[in-house]
């Protein structure tokens, strides 16, 4: 039994990993209704960035704030030479659209500071601690905290302030909002930078557990079950979503690896999100659309 | 006046319906084939056809494939890889297992199973929609590539995964030369691509595209939405499992599951970007772009860039380059190079004269 | 109801009611409608007009009450099931397929019609190629009916609202149905417009015999061509019955006019 809730936690542990992945997608995806495929390549970018300016020297938080500086100045250009030309266009185009700016991205991360897989210490020990005997890593506890405050600080981002009021009129009518002023395309922008600044904390922590190389940019694929599960509008559809996939994907590998065989971890996730779409076919907290003709 | 319609009124249904209604077009089309089949074989050398003709003709089909899901029917798929995976090890295994059996009957029996496994990951369509629907197609991705791998007997207990291609011998005649290869390749592709003309001309074409464009009034008008959805996953899986037999057999030799991984479903929906969704001809043009940019990328940066890049930067560049024009195309040209083909062939109609 | 009257109905909507999620779209509405009848719905926005078109095809199902249509129960059905027993439609906000040419648009309307499976046809298989011919010879029929044949290879995103809506009545009466429903098939239309969109309607009854269900604000229009009005109210039939004692009726000026 022990062992049973000492997979659980740590698989839940490494579902809010995935969580602060699907975050970034589920602002953007709120304000724009674009389904931002280049998510994972931001984590990259913003974690081979920081890393990167680390080793040339830069003390921690001046690293931070000139690789949030970059996050923005990318907002800024994927608002300009992307979302805004393709305005009003079908959902699928602008899906495809992300797709061609994960290329870029990852290609300029791997022109700019290299291909070599770089380690990246944030000073958190990754050794396990014991509560009431069951054994949880440290890292994973910090990562969880982290995770909380990023939360806490987006509610009250739209909960407290114009600009989350703004976002939230945008996000339920774009047209509407626009009629009253709000101007929509620099609320886009905005949002894009939080995402960057979501991908940011969590190229950091994944960077730390992973090592900054390219495969980080592959967490995308991750975050989209963790969505699926969720649903793409719900923040909180987001965190529980990955709560289940990390648990789901955990219990999965050491209950069920041993018996078909390892590396299900690449295909369980979507198994499984299927099987949640089955029954709800617009995630957990995804809102039902009644269709009208 | 080069594509003058004087003089050619249709008389019967039949001849309005035909692909190419003009003389011109048929006179060009044949003259195209003709080149194709009889002067390229005969001209081009060996690095011609295994680095260029044979590839850009495989992932035409591969491509064609995929259109047929995701630009005439409308549903997103990011798992062509997966189905020509399927095909692949399925046509090496009825080859394998099958003692005589003919080439091109374990190719079409190859896009059968791929057929079969895209109706099984198509499922989900009917009651998914859009974007949720990619979950789907990526699970087929990993999941494929996951069994390819894990269970040895679909490579025959291989070690790394490797399958190896069967001697090519259509009714005697050895095919494995390069030239012989491209024929092989070029036959395959010509017939299947004359048939998907055909089936987006019929009625179940009509379906896809009504569902494509509007399902809850496809479905109000009668049209059977599930049954074409599913036929739409079958089709197109049966085009990338033949592709991805032709891939294995005639262009590679050997092949792993690692070969259609993630990276290669997304060139394949690169090339319908660039080419054309919706469009027949735009696979050629979009494949055709995606064979030649990175080998003129590279040649290019061997010669004029040497010394300054190293091969690593090239990959990247080459990278952003795809980004880049990814969205170009997807800014200015929405309907990709098969649109710039249309417009083409409009100003045809009237030259030398100006509209 | 006696079995002579049953016969001469090709619809009854008996006590339907509707609900989404506890809203009440629809309440125990019942109305019949005689074959070769043209019936007209009417009531103010959000009285549930277009609720009811939708429980008729099959689009929702009502959680009490039922449909029959040519002496059966349909309320179970899918909406393919009702346009393959013959009933067409259109829509409020036109739903036609934008990335198609009109002359597809009208043959995706045939498809209830046809009869050779799709490797027939790809095979070009004698039977295919004569159902073909039959199925775009119909088309060319309806298209030179409704004066849209020098639209026949425009795609449909293209033109301009009023004939869109024409396409889409086309796509409807292609299907050869028994019953057509039309949902607004007038709104946003001008004067001139509408006459002709009147005098298509009337042509489509009177020389195909096809019985009519429409919704149309424009009173003016529905006196003129209906035979039959049913007046809907916050989803409850408040009125039934030939026009002109539908216009007098105190109950249909208070819900019009907001009179006492």
């Amino acid at each position: 039994m022990d062992f049973f809730l000492e997979v659980l936690i740590g698989g839940l542990l490494a579902g809010i990993m995935y969580s602060m992945v699907a975050i970034g997608f589920v602002l953007i995806y709120k304000a724009s209704g674009v389904f931002n495929f280049a998510q994972g390549s931001m984590v990259l970018f913003a974690a081979l960035t920081f890393v990167s300016l680390v080793e040339r020297g830069f003390a921690f938080w001046s690293a931070f704030a000139t690789t949030l500086g970059a996050m923005l100045a990318l907002a800024w250009a994927i608002e300009r030479g992307v979302l805004r030309p393709l305005v009003n266009r079908p959902p699928i185009t602008l899906f495809m659209a992300t797709l061609g700016v994960s290329f870029i991205i990852e290609g300029l991360a791997q022109l700019l500071w290299g291909a070599q897989v770089h380690g990246l210490e944030l000073g958190i020990k990754d050794e396990p601690i014991d509560l009431g005997g069951i054994l949880l890593s440290r890292f994973d506890l910090f990562a969880a905290g982290i995770a909380a405050l990023l939360v806490l600080a987006l509610s009250l981002l739209f909960s407290r302030t114009r600009i989350g009021l703004s976002l939230r009129s945008v996000a339920s009518d774009p047209l509407a909002a626009l009629a009253t002023g709000i101007r929509v395309q620099r609320i886009w922008a905005v949002v894009w930078a939080v995402a960057g600044f979501v991908g940011l904390i969590a190229g950091l922590l994944w960077g730390a557990r992973l090592g900054v190389q390219f495969s980080l940019s592959l967490v995308v694929l991750k975050a989209l079950p963790v969505l699926i599960i969720g649903g793409f509008s719900s923040i909180g559809g987001a965190i529980v979503g990955g709560l289940i996939v990390g648990a789901g994907e955990k219990l999965a590998e050491v209950y069920a690896g041993p018996v078909i065989g390892d590396g299900l971890e690449n295909w369980f996730p979507y198994v499984l999100a299927l099987l949640f779409l089955l029954v709800r076919p617009a995630g957990l907290f995804g809102q039902r659309t009644i269709e009208r003709v | 006046m080069l594509l003058s319609e004087t003089g050619q009124f249709s008389t019967c249904y039949a001849h309005d319906r035909r692909a190419f209604r003009l003389r011109q077009e048929r006179v060009g089309l044949g003259l195209v084939l003709a080149f194709a089949f009889l002067v390229v074989p005969a001209w081009a050398s060996d690095y011609w056809f295994s680095a260029i003709l044979i590839p850009f003709l495989i992932l035409s089909l591969a491509g064609l494939g995929l259109n047929l899901l995701t630009g005439y029917a409308g549903q997103l798929s990011l798992g062509s890889a997966a189905f020509m995976a399927v095909g692949a090890f399925a046509a090496y295994n009825f080859q394998l297992r099958i003692e005589g059996l003919p080439f091109l009957v374990s190719l079409a029996l190859g896009g059968l199973v791929a057929a079969l496994a895209g109706v099984v990951f198509g499922l989900p369509s009917l009651r998914i929609k859009g974007f949720y629907l990619i979950v789907s197609t990526l699970a087929a991705q990993f999941l494929v590539q996951w069994g390819l791998t894990k269970f040895g007997w679909f490579s025959n207990f291989n070690p790394s995964g490797v399958i190896t291609a069967p001697p090519l011998t259509i009714l005697g005649q050895d095919l494995s030369s390069p030239a012989g290869r491209y024929l092989l390749t070029l036959l395959v592709v010509t017939a299947l691509f004359f048939l998907a003309g055909r089936i987006v001309r019929s009625d179940l074409g009509r379906n896809w595209m009504a569902v494509r464009d509007m399902d809850s009034a496809a479905a109000v008008i009668g049209i059977p939405v599930a049954r074409s959805k599913l036929l739409a996953f079958a089709v197109s899986s049966f085009y990338c499992g033949v592709a991805g037999s032709l891939w294995a057999f005639t262009y590679l030799g050997t092949v792993e599951p690692h070969g259609f991984d993630l990276n290669r479903s997304f060139q394949v929906l690169f090339i319908i970007i660039i080419g054309g969704m919706g469009s027949i001809l735009g696979n050629f043009l979009g494949a055709a772009f995606i064979v030649l940019l990175p080998l003129l990328l590279s040649n290019l940066g061997g010669s004029l860039l040497a010394g300054v890049i190293d091969q690593g930067h090239i990959e990247n560049l080459q990278k952003i380059l795809f980004g880049l024009l990814i969205i170009l195309f997807l800014i200015r040209e929405p309907d990709g190079l098969a649109s710039l083909w249309r417009s083409l062939r409009a100003r045809a109609r009237v030259w030398p004269l100006r509209a | 109801m006696s079995a002579l009257s049953a016969s001469a109905l090709l619809l009854a909507v008996e006590h339907v009611s509707l609900s989404f999620g506890g809203v009440k779209a629809v309440t125990d509405i019942s109305f019949s409608v005689p074959r070769g009848e043209i019936c007209a719905l009417i009531g103010p926005n959000g009285a549930g007009k277009s609720s009811l078109l939708n429980v008729i095809n099959g689009v929702y199902r009502p959680q009490g009450g039922r449909v029959v249509y040519d002496g059966l129960v349909t309320s179970r059905s899918a909406p393919r099931q009702a346009a393959l027993g013959g009933i067409a439609r259109t829509f409020q906000n036109v739903a036609l397929f934008k990335g198609m040419s009109v002359l597809d648009n009208v043959l995706t309307g045939r498809n209830v019609r046809v009869g050779a499976g799709w490797i027939e046809q790809v095979l070009g298989l004698p039977r295919a190629r004569a159902e073909a011919d039959l199925h775009r010879h119909r088309a060319e029929e309806i298209l030179a009916f409704l004066h849209i044949q020098a639209h026949r290879d425009t795609p449909v995103g293209k033109l301009p609202y009023g004939l869109q809506k024409r396409v889409e009545l086309a796509r409807a009466i292609a299907s050869e149905p028994q019953l057509l429903l039309l949902d607004e098939p007038m709104a946003g239309m001008n004067l001139e417009e509408k006459m002709d969109m009147s005098c298509f309607i009337l042509d489509i009854n009177r020389d195909l015999g096809t019985t009519v269900v429409l919704i149309e604000h424009d009173l003016g229009v529905v006196m003129d061509i209906s035979d039959h009005v049913v007046v809907l109210d916050y989803g409850r039939k408040i009125a039934d019955g030939p026009p002109a004692r539908v216009r007098d009726d105190p109950q249909v000026i208070a819900a019009y006019i907001g009179a006492h």
